[in-house]
């Protein structure tokens, strides 16, 4: 259980959250210094519950937070080494960092083909390489090739996930942030984008940041998480020991307990539960 | 059985009598729908991209025409004065997406609303200080658009086709054409659907809400310029001009608030029926200047049969 807070960031990080605060409407406190790194073309899962601050955190680093009314006002946030915490979300897609939403949010009027080329929006390097990205992407997702010219809307949800996802793709990203990719699938799609996205990571070296509830699945394809409790980071460490450590187990993956317990002991995981709060 | 003649039969018997006459109220009222259809157009355009129902576009017109003609009488060659004015209206659309549209950026549809009527009052006393109030002409031979007339003798008959309508429908057409080829082609165009679908998506894939504003409100001060030539020819440049907006309201409510070819098709849809409804019920059996109401009645009949428009945008919802 390490804060890394104040820790210099090693030199193979792509990002690095630096105790940042986020403020909604200028009143509501919701993240109360998070910290946190992603190394370059690592898969890093940042973990909690329903509220935790997942969304906010991931907001805060594409800086789609500024147009829900929410502002970063503590803390830095660095990509590639330089603050990137006041520029526009169209600036950051341009230098590589880019936000796949929570709910997939595809273009619904817009045909699948249309909604991968609408993630190219920001390149500027001609209409050949865009056009062979689509290909790639295509590969990737064969089922988006048959669905090509069906609207966005009419696909099903699992389609709709891998057109969010290659829209981001089609952007050319270093580090794409992954928002709850398995909200409404059925467990074998999930499986199914997950391998997508240790397969990005392997083949085109795309580093990601993974925002889950789904904590089993996210640790057996992460290698580093973090977990986030009421806008601040619990716990975190390498996948597998997270995957093994006690309360991990008992208030995230449900295997922890070991026959009944007695009332006592409910008491003691009510106040345990609130780690480092 | 007498009411049922005048109103079932008589109208009929009178357009298949004189054919080459209702020739030409059809191609009346084509011509009033297309400029219908213009106007909506611009309506579309912005709703779609910014949700936000423009009221300026009618002071739009104006405004563009104005400044075309007040360019022209301050000795600024005519073919001059038609690429500064497309300036002035890019100039216009960059100083609303600065001032208005920015910082109201996320507040209700309403105070978006409000903000158009100011530009609306603003606009109309920038043009009252610049050119003066009073009736202008347009400067339509200047512009190189022909004047005279095309007389078809079908039927036996006679039909009258003035060459400026005829250079304002095709004008039109060309205009709608190009449109919806950068709309459904280019990447801009892209983008524009894109943002009218999910703001926070747009943004989310990098497109800049600026840039997109700018460029929709130029496309509209260019809708609105063309509109403004072909109305000014024919019905002088003042204005009075600003009320034909509030005849794009029927056309959209017609043909749907986010459909561009709702808009199109709506526009000509009330253009010709109400030329047609004019001269031979109107005027024979309610005393005529029926045009005034009759869009309006149309539209209301529309709606309550389909809320959405005739050619509205279902909306999509996976349960």
């Amino acid at each position: 259980m390490t804060q890394t807070a104040m820790v210099p960031a090693p030199a193979d990080t792509i990002l690095s959250v630096n105790n940042i605060e986020v403020i909604y409407d200028h009143v509501i406190l919701v993240l109360k210094g998070v910290s946190l790194n992603v190394p370059r073309g690592g898969i890093t899962a940042l973990l909690g519950a329903n509220g935790a601050g997942k969304t906010t955190t991931l907001k805060a680093i594409s800086n789609l937070l500024h147009a829900e009314r929410g502002e970063v006002t503590k803390g830095n946030i660095q990509f590639e080494g330089e603050q990137v915490q006041s520029l526009s979300p169209n600036e950051l897609v341009r230098r590589g960092c880019i936000q796949v939403m929570e709910g997939r949010h595809c273009f619904g009027h817009l045909s699948v083909e249309d909604n991968l080329l609408s993630g190219a929006y920001t390149r500027r390097d001609g209409n050949a390489a865009v056009r062979a990205d689509l290909e790639m992407v295509y590969d990737y997702f064969p089922r988006l090739r048959v669905r090509r010219a069906s609207q966005a809307g009419y696909t099903s949800g699992g389609e709709q996930q891998m057109t969010a996802i290659g829209r981001a793709l089609m952007s050319r990203p270093k580090m794409i942030l992954l928002d709850e990719p398995s909200m409404g699938l059925a467990p074998q799609l999930v499986e199914e984008i997950f391998e997508i996205v240790r397969k990005l990571n392997d083949e085109q070296g795309v580093s990601f940041l993974l925002a889950e509830q789904n904590t089993n699945i996210a640790l057996r394809y992460a290698k580093y998480g973090y977990i986030l409790e009421s806008g601040r980071i619990v716990l975190d460490g390498e996948a597998s020991a997270l995957r093994e450590n006690e309360d991990v187990k008992e208030f995230y993956l449900g295997v922890g307990g070991e026959g009944r317990r007695s009332f006592k002991d409910v008491k003691h995981y009510k106040r345990r539960k609130r780690w480092l709060a | 059985m007498e009411f049922i003649h005048p109103i079932l039969i008589k109208p009929f018997a009178d357009m298949v009598s004189a054919p080459d006459f209702l020739v030409q109220v059809l191609w009346e009222g084509i011509v009033s729908g297309v400029l219908y259809a213009l106007i909506a157009l611009g309506f579309v355009l912005i709703f779609k991209s910014s949700r936000i129902l423009n009221f300026a576009q009618g002071i739009m017109v104006v405004f563009a025409a104005l400044t075309l003609v007040g360019l022209y009488e301050r000795g600024v060659p005519a073919w001059l004065a038609l690429p500064l004015t497309l300036g002035v209206m890019l100039v216009l659309a960059i100083g609303i997406e600065r001032v208005v549209l920015r910082p109201l950026v996320n507040q209700p549809d309403i105070i978006l609303f409000m903000a158009t009527i100011g530009i609306t009052m603003f606009l109309i006393g920038l043009g009252e200080t610049i050119f003066g109030g009073e009736n202008k002409r347009m400067i339509t031979e200047e512009l190189g658009i022909p004047t005279g007339n095309f007389i078809f003798e079908p039927f036996g008959g006679f039909v009258s086709i003035e060459q400026k309508d005829l250079t304002a429908v095709i004008g039109a057409v060309v205009l709608v054409v190009v449109l919806l080829l950068f709309l459904n082609k280019s990447k801009m165009g892209r983008a524009i659907r894109a943002l009218g679908d999910d703001h926070q998506a747009a943004l989310s894939v990098g497109i800049s809400l600026s840039t997109i504003w700018v460029l929709v409100w130029f496309i509209a001060g260019i809708i609105a310029l063309a509109t403004g030539i072909v109305w000014g020819a024919r019905a002088g440049v003042s204005f009075a001009l600003e009320v034909i907006a509030l005849k794009a309201l029927p056309v959209l409510m017609l043909g749907g608030l986010e459909s561009v070819s709702g808009a199109i098709i709506g526009g000509l849809m009330i253009g010709i029926l109400e030329k047609v409804f004019e001269i031979y019920w109107g005027q024979p059996l309610l005393g005529g200047s029926t045009e005034s109401w009759f869009a309006y009645v149309l539209a209301l009949l529309v709606l309550l049969a389909r809320p959405q428009g005739l050619f509205g945008e279902k909306i999509i919802e996976r349960v």
